[in-house]
C-alpha cells in the first residue's frame, strides 16, 4: 500500500556525479509544487550525496526504497517553484 | 525541449546554480546575441557566450585576421592569419560547442545595415574599436529598443556600461558626441594590454548572460572603469536625467542614424 502517488520518475543510474544530482534537479524543475518524483539511483556515492543535495534545495524526502539489486528509489516531494 | 545527457553534463555547473537551473539554461539555449567586432573584446565575449550555450550568436566584422591581432584576440589562431575574422570566429565556436548556431556578417556596421543586423537579436555587444561605430550602435539600439553592452579598451584601461531601454542613460547621454577626429588615439597607435580585452569582454558576456537569465543587477546607470596598473575598479554613477538626450530623451533631435567620419588610422579591429 503506497502512501503517495508518484507523478514522474527519473533514472540517474546511467550518469555519474555531479550529473546525477543535476538530472534529478531538472526532473524536479519540471514538476509543480507538491508533486512527487521517484529517482532511481545506484548504491554508493549517489545514494550518499543526491538525497542530501535535494534536501539542501528545500525539497522533502519521503522515502528511500532499497530495490535489492544495487539500486534505490528516492521518493521526493517538490517544495516551492 | 528536453536536455540530452551530454547537455546535462556540459551545462551541469550552470544548472546546479539556483539562479540558473534547467529553466535558465533553456533560456540561454533559446537566446540570441549579436557581437559587433570580433576583436579584443568580441573574442572573449563570443567564446564565453558560446561555452555557456547561448543558442544563436551573430558576429559582424569586415576585417581579416592580422598577425598583430593574435596578442589579444584569442578566438583566432596563427593558422587563421589572412582569414575573414567572422569565419575564424565561427570555426572556433563550432569546435567549442555544437549547440551554438553562428551567423556571420562580413561587414562593418553602417547606418544602412545596422537596423537590419540587430533586429533579430535579444542583446547586442559592442566590441568595436572606434567612436563612429560606438555612437551608431548606441543610436540604433535606442531606436530599435534593444539592450546592449558598450565597452572600450586602451593601454591598461577599460570601461563598460549597459543600456536597457527605459532603464537608465544611453551612451550618448554620457558622451554626447564623438571626439574630434584624431583627438583620441586608437589601439593601433596607443597599444593595449592583451588581457584587457579578456577582462572587459568577459564582463560584457556576463552582462549578456544576466540579462538573458533575468538575474541580478545590470550595469545600467553606471559606468565601470578599470585601471589595471593601479588595479582599481570604479563604478561611477551616471546622471539619471535622460530627458534632454538627443537620441533617447523626451524630444529626440537625432531621429536618423549618422555615419560619423572615421579617424585616419581607425578601422583596424581592436
Amino acid at each position: 500500500m503506497a502512501d503517495f502517488i508518484i507523478d514522474d520518475t527519473v533514472d540517474i543510474t546511467d550518469v555519474v556525479c555531479p550529473t546525477t544530482f543535476v538530472k534529478a534537479k531538472i526532473a524536479l524543475e519540471e514538476l509543480e509544487e507538491g508533486q512527487i518524483l521517484s529517482v532511481k539511483m545506484n548504491d554508493g556515492e549517489p545514494v550518499q550525496n543526491v538525497p542530501r543535495s535535494i534536501k539542501e534545495e528545500g525539497h522533502q524526502i519521503l522515502k528511500l526504497i532499497d530495490n535489492g539489486d544495487g539500486t534505490y528509489d528516492l521518493i521526493v516531494k517538490k517544495v516551492g517553484d | 525541449m528536453a536536455f540530452t545527457n551530454e547537455q546535462i553534463e556540459r551545462y551541469s555547473r550552470h544548472i546546479i546554480l539556483k539562479e540558473v537551473g534547467a529553466k535558465g539554461q533553456k533560456k540561454l539555449l533559446n537566446a540570441s546575441v549579436l557581437i559587433i567586432g570580433a576583436g579584443g573584446l568580441g573574442a572573449p565575449a563570443a567564446m564565453y557566450l558560446a561555452a555557456a550555450g547561448v543558442g544563436t550568436i551573430g558576429i559582424a566584422d569586415a576585417d581579416e585576421v592580422d598577425l598583430s591581432n593574435l596578442q589579444r584576440q584569442i578566438i583566432h589562431a596563427t593558422k587563421d592569419v589572412g582569414k575573414a575574422k567572422v569565419l575564424s570566429a565561427k570555426e572556433t565556436i563550432e569546435e567549442m560547442n555544437p549547440d551554438v548556431t553562428v551567423n556571420t556578417y562580413r561587414t562593418f556596421v553602417t547606418s544602412e545595415n545596422i537596423m537590419d543586423l540587430i533586429k533579430d537579436y535579444d542583446f547586442i555587444i559592442d566590441g568595436t574599436d572606434n567612436f563612429p561605430a560606438k555612437f551608431l550602435i548606441n543610436d540604433a539600439c535606442v531606436m530599435a529598443k534593444k539592450p546592449f553592452s558598450h565597452a572600450g579598451i586602451i593601454r591598461f584601461q577599460g570601461q563598460l556600461m549597459t543600456y536597457v531601454p527605459g532603464e537608465g542613460p544611453c551612451y550618448r547621454c554620457v558622451f554626447k558626441n564623438p571626439p574630434p577626429k584624431d583627438a583620441v588615439p586608437t589601439c593601433k597607435q596607443a597599444g593595449v594590454i592583451g588581457a584587457m580585452g579578456g577582462v572587459i569582454g568577459s564582463l560584457q558576456a556576463m552582462e549578456a548572460v544576466k540579462y538573458i537569465l533575468g538575474v541580478g543587477q545590470l550595469l545600467t546607470g553606471y559606468l565601470l572603469t578599470y585601471d589595471a596598473l593601479k588595479m582599481e575598479f570604479r563604478k561611477v554613477k551616471l546622471p539619471t536625467k535622460t530627458d534632454d538626450c538627443e537620441v533617447c530623451g523626451a524630444n529626440p533631435t537625432i531621429t536618423e542614424l549618422i555615419d560619423y567620419e572615421q579617424a585616419e588610422c581607425d578601422g583596424v579591429g581592436l
